[in-house]
């Protein structure tokens, strides 16, 4: 194989990787921007939700379908659960002190999640094809070219609803200024419930993805802490950006696995993330808001 | 005439310990403007936050006294449903959200209103009200001027269709001749759509020119009250507020 096709396989699939970290990050993202918590959570609720899946599709052997029905059925309710229990009595706290209940969720996720379905791989059943798909001379693997087709049709489409639909202009309104969204009617608590909700699909679809290009194992969730880099990549707040960064993180990583020891490739997303904030403290993407002095 | 708005012997109290108000008295008929004059600090935007349900979100409670519309206590309910019972607090300050658009401002206001479905119609009568803001719909709110913010500001409570709209120094921070354009407006919308008006404002003189009837309030308490035609006369309105001393004359 010639080092240049052997550079854009590698591109591609770095890529296709990017496009699941996009999904995540949108999902930390809703919730960040609708009540400034920073859910540490979220790989633990992609990890739960793919072994709902596994419970629904091969325990109570419902098929895949069904499997993913009950998959987000279960992961909207435990979202909301978090919300309610966990996250409400927090709101006006200290910033870091909601980001250790996070914390401590995720891990109380990790440990029911062990004790249920014990510390080995599970195979979940094959909801996407393998068959690889060929562009030109280049292999794409069909796992992953599929699952990043899925997850940038879900991204593209929860953006142009929080863009365009009513539900958007609340869940904006509650961000910028949550008073003044209550004192026009907006239920601002029912608009952070909303955006956890949204985490919980994203998070859902991202973790059965994630679970059926890899496997399943309770360390699903690591991968939400290279998200974290493409949040920060994408300026925190900045829903499109995230789709940009999510993608740039992807390749960069898969390129560094191409050229340099695989111990570089675990560290890539960070270092990105560390030069972008010393470079750009908002992020690539952040803008500073609009105001007329 | 029925009142519309009644607030009797109210208290309030911020953080269990700051006492706001002492025991404030008013009433707002329906279709009036009713104007509440005081110093900073007297509790006039306190009373405002009472009504409109903000005070739980400050830390602040009613300890003390009623706030009824049309007869029923609205002292329970959550800021987004006593605006979904038509008052609409446009505050001081204008709070605009500045990176949405002109028309998402507005959008998000009819969250505001007590239709099962939103009506689009209401943004065409902000627009008749107030053309600039048709020109400038697709633009953040935040490169206004201040007079169309607090213009953006009033539409967004239009858009509510309210009964009664509850404003905070509309004239703050705004050149005098756009204070009597809005003004004007505030007029019309009175007039025209019977939306009864309590109007907060540090500019007694066209406060008591626009208004019908008006409070005074100090220290937490109604201390003065009457027509804008007899508070106008009133010696010490005139000394305190209109900055007229009646002995520099004589």
């Amino acid at each position: 194989m010639s080092p240049l096709q052997q550079f854009i396989e590698y591109s591609i699939v770095g890529i296709a990787a990017g496009g699941i970290y996009a999904l995540i990050a949108l999902g930390i993202i809703v919730i960040f921007k609708s009540s400034r918590t920073f859910n540490f959570a979220m790989g633990e609720m992609m990890m739960l939700s793919a072994y709902f899946f596994y419970a629904a599709a091969v325990t109570l052997a419902l098929g895949p379908v069904l499997g993913m029905v009950v998959a987000l059925i279960g992961s909207i309710a435990v979202a909301l659960l978090i919300e309610r229990v966990a996250i409400r009595p927090m709101l006006g706290r200290p910033f870091i002190a909601v980001v250790m209940v996070t914390f401590g969720i995720g891990s109380i996720i990790r440990g029911i999640v062990g004790m249920v379905w014990g510390p080995n791989d599970l195979q979940i059943p094959a909801i996407l094809s393998r068959s690889p798909i060929m562009l030109g001379h280049v292999f794409v693997p069909g796992k992953t070219a599929r699952a990043f087709a899925i997850a940038v049709v879900i991204v593209v489409a929860l953006i142009a609803y929080l863009r365009y639909s009513r539900a958007g202009v609340a869940l904006r309104a509650a961000a910028a200024d949550a008073v003044t969204a209550y004192s026009m009617g907006i239920d601002v608590r029912r608009v952070i419930a909303f955006t956890w909700v949204i985490a919980a699909v994203t998070g859902c679809i991202s973790g059965v993805l994630m679970a059926n290009v890899n496997t399943l194992t309770p360390h699903l969730g690591m991968v939400a802490l290279n998200v974290l880099a493409v949040v920060i990549l994408g300026g925190m707040a900045s829903i499109g950006g995230v789709l940009v960064s999510g993608f740039v993180i992807g390749w960069l990583e898969a390129i560094t696995g191409l050229y340099l020891p695989t111990e570089f490739r675990e560290i890539t997303p960070y270092v990105l993330a560390l030069i972008v904030l010393l470079v750009r403290p908002n992020g690539l993407f952040g803008s500073k808001e609009v105001e007329r002095i | 005439m029925a009142a519309a708005l009644e607030i009797k012997g109210l208290e309030v109290v911020y953080q269990g310990v700051i006492q706001a108000l002492s025991s404030l008295s008013l009433n707002v008929p329906e279709g009036a403007i009713v104007a509440l004059l005081g110093a900073n600090g007297a509790g006039k935007t306190t009373t405002l936050k009472a009504i409109s349900g903000f005070l739980p979100l400050e830390s602040g409670r009613i300890t003390r006294g009623s706030i009824t519309v049309g007869g029923q206590d609205i002292m329970k309910l959550a800021p987004h449903r006593i605006v979904r019972r038509g008052i609409f607090h446009v505050r001081e300050g204008r709070h605009v959200f500045s990176d949405m658009t002109v028309e998402e401002n507005l959008v998000a206001s009819t969250f505001a209103q007590r239709r099962p479905r939103p009506r689009r119609e209401a943004f065409d009568e902000v627009y008749s009200y107030f053309p600039i803001l048709s020109q400038r719909r697709a633009q953040p709110a935040g490169f206004l001027s201040g007079g169309e913010q607090q213009m953006l500001a009033i539409g967004r409570a239009l858009v509510a269709d309210p009964e009664m709209i509850l404003l905070d120094e509309p004239s703050l921070g705004l050149a005098p001749l756009i204070v009597k354009e809005i003004f004007e407006i505030i007029a019309r919308i009175n007039r025209e759509k019977k939306v009864s008006i309590l109007l907060v404002e540090q500019n007694a003189v066209i406060a008591l020119k626009y208004a019908s009837y008006g409070y005074v309030v100090e220290n937490g308490r109604t201390v003065l009250e009457g027509s804008t035609a007899e508070l106008s006369n009133n010696q010490d309105i005139q000394k305190f507020y209109l900055g007229v001393d009646s002995h520099a004359a004589a």
